[in-house]
């Protein structure tokens, strides 16, 4: 397909020869106008007004962030003032706290399950999915529509019977949990994985194979690297549901011995109704700090791997 | 790779997740299709009882209660979430200076866990409610408007990405088209900007309206159900129907059973509007 390049058709952010970049940027100087400042008049305006949304949208983690520094008896007192000689106890809530659960080590079974399960689910899953495209027999057929249809189920229908089953098969410890993330999040992961290797021309892989590979190294050596897009994709919506999964660890495990992060600020919360208050922010702050710095990081991916989850799930 | 080839790989390629399937959906699934037809109290005591638990379940206030409560969170959210959502999407396609970074703060709170959003949500509306002397647990409205603007908060963000993703592939040649046949800015947005992104719509609206359905870990973490399971959305009157009572396990499987009926039912209208939508393009 040809395209002439006008000033006007040419996107913010497509990539063009140098030469013709120039131009367009001559092009729109000599009419005085950016494409932004052309279609909104108060452009600076609608930046203060969405400013003030941010700010709004921020309040809610600073406001937990300012509590935690706070006594526990001010927090429920006077949520929204900021610490004050009085009120302020340094690091008192953290230390509290982090012994009250056992914050380290229950941050060390969140990663455990977290990175053992997205690993094992991209490793099996993509082999599974590009098998499945591949054979595209009778029971590879059954495998692809059960996998489709456990996509709409939701975890309360099974809640029961899979905390029962596991227990049965003991798989109440951080590794044997791995094998119930991979059977329940299988689903969205083989779905995605198919859909993507349908996409692969099969030529590539006939190529490899005539060069004298077995399936084996074609998969690790020609296909798996092709998939790394949906790869990433996928690592990123499963580890977005497994960090944060509260009621299936909390089913599984055995709770006396493994807490997740999700499950050990719940059990603050304990069954007699009094809550440290202090040591609750605090927790929350330190669960919300990962999340966030991880986020800043991988912001690109995240939020790719996010839409291409919606669209296609 | 040709399929003959292949074929024999079968344990290595497909075998580990077939088996964790089975482990972790098909034998859970089957089985719990079976035990909503039994009364039990662990699985091994089950006893087929036919539809008893179905009507039983009907009879429990709590559950019909629970039914329209989240019926009406869900419709609710899904407007509230959609709008705002779409119209931040709108602002920030226009190229205005700082739209990386308002993209960015407004997804964030998507990223944080239900239990953890649940809690700060407790904090700041408690806050702001004993000013007036009242707390969230006052009443089942304080908490069913302290559980869409919890929702609003966590998902805007998910819905303007897909939004923006949808806008920004609305061709320039249509709006400049539709500037010189002298349309307004309000008939642009309805008469091409909304039919082009329908698709976008329908996502959201089925995202959202699904995980309203299906939501517990906030429900959890903000009333727990309080004052006396008012409250409570269909996923949390399910868990207390499981763990709260015992002798009610059956009847809890059989809630379970018309919940993923309920949800399935949305999710197989979604999957036929898009599968029409595309049809139609």
């Amino acid at each position: 397909m040809s395209r002439i390049h006008t000033p006007d058709t040419i996107q913010k952010g497509e990539a063009l020869p140098p030469e013709i970049e120039a131009l367009v940027k001559a092009s729109r100087k000599r009419k005085g106008d950016t494409s932004s400042a052309r279609k909104t008049p108060y452009a600076f305006l609608w930046t203060i007004f969405l400013s003030l949304i941010s700010v709004i949208y921020i309040i809610p983690i600073l406001l937990v962030v300012l509590n935690s520094f706070k006594k526990k008896i001010w927090i429920s007192k006077a949520p929204f003032s900021l610490p004050s000689a009085e009120t302020f106890v340094g690091m008192e809530n953290y230390s509290k706290g982090i012994e009250k659960i056992g914050f380290i080590s229950a941050f060390g079974n969140s990663v455990v399950i977290t990175v053992g399960s997205v690993a094992a689910i991209i490793l099996c899953t993509s082999m599974c999915g590009w098998y499945i495209t591949r054979v595209n027999s009778f029971l590879t057929k059954c495998l692809y529509y059960l996998c489709v249809f456990s996509m709409i189920v939701p975890f309360q229908m099974v809640m029961f019977t899979l905390a029962k089953t596991s227990d049965r098969l003991k798989l109440g410890n951080p590794i044997g949990i791995i094998v119930v993330y991979l059977g329940f999040g299988a689903g969205l992961a083989v779905f995605m994985f198919c859909g993507f290797a349908k996409s692969i021309p099969i030529e590539i892989e006939e190529a490899a194979m005539i060069d004298g590979c077995n399936p084996v190294q074609t998969y690790f050596q020609v296909v798996m690297p092709i998939l790394k897009p949906t790869c990433i994709s996928v690592a990123i919506l499963e580890a977005m549901w497994i960090w944060n999964d509260y009621l299936l660890p909390s089913l599984v495990l055995d709770k006396t011995k493994y807490k997740t992060i999700p499950i050990a600020i719940q059990y603050l919360k304990g069954g007699y109704g009094s809550v440290d208050m202090g040591a609750m922010m605090a927790m929350l702050v330190l669960a919300i700090v990962p999340i966030i710095i991880f986020y800043l990081i991988c912001q690109k991916y995240i939020i790719e791997g996010v839409v291409s989850g919606a669209v296609k799930g | 790779m040709n399929k003959k080839v292949l074929r024999p790989y079968f344990p290595l390629f497909a075998l580990p997740t077939f088996i964790a399937f089975i482990i972790g959906f098909i034998v859970p699934f089957g089985l719990g299709i079976y035990l909503s037809f039994c009364k039990f109290t662990t699985v091994n005591d089950a006893k087929w009882v036919g539809f008893q638990n179905f009507k039983d379940m009907f009879k429990d206030p709590e559950f019909i209660h629970a039914l329209w409560y989240t019926a009406l969170f869900a419709a609710v959210s899904v407007v509230t979430i959609n709008i705002f959502g779409f119209a931040i999407a709108m602002l920030l396609t226009k190229g205005i200076r700082g739209t990386n970074l308002f993209r960015t703060v407004f997804f964030m709170p998507n990223l944080i866990g239900g239990i953890v959003l649940g809690y700060i949500w407790q904090l700041i509306i408690n806050g702001v409610l004993a000013k007036f002397g009242y707390t969230l647990t006052y009443s089942e409205w304080y908490g069913f408007w302290g559980m869409v603007i919890l929702m609003n908060w966590q998902q805007i963000g998910y819905v303007m990405i897909i939004y923006i993703a949808g806008i920004q592939n609305v061709p320039g040649e249509l709006l400049e088209a539709a500037r010189i046949d002298g349309a307004t800015n309000g008939q642009v947005l309805r008469k091409v900007i909304l039919p082009m992104v329908m698709p976008s719509i329908t996502i959201c609206t089925f995202i959202t309206l699904t995980n309203s359905f299906k939501l517990y870990d906030q429900n959890l973490a903000l009333t727990n159900g309080l004052p006396s399971n008012r409250s409570e959305l269909l996923a949390l009157n399910i868990y207390n129907t499981f763990y709260g009572r015992t002798g009610y396990e059956g009847i809890g499987q059989a809630k379970a059973v018309v919940f993923f009926l309920i949800v399935g039912v949305i999710a197989v209208t979604q999957l036929i509007l898009t599968h029409r939508k595309e049809v139609q393009q």
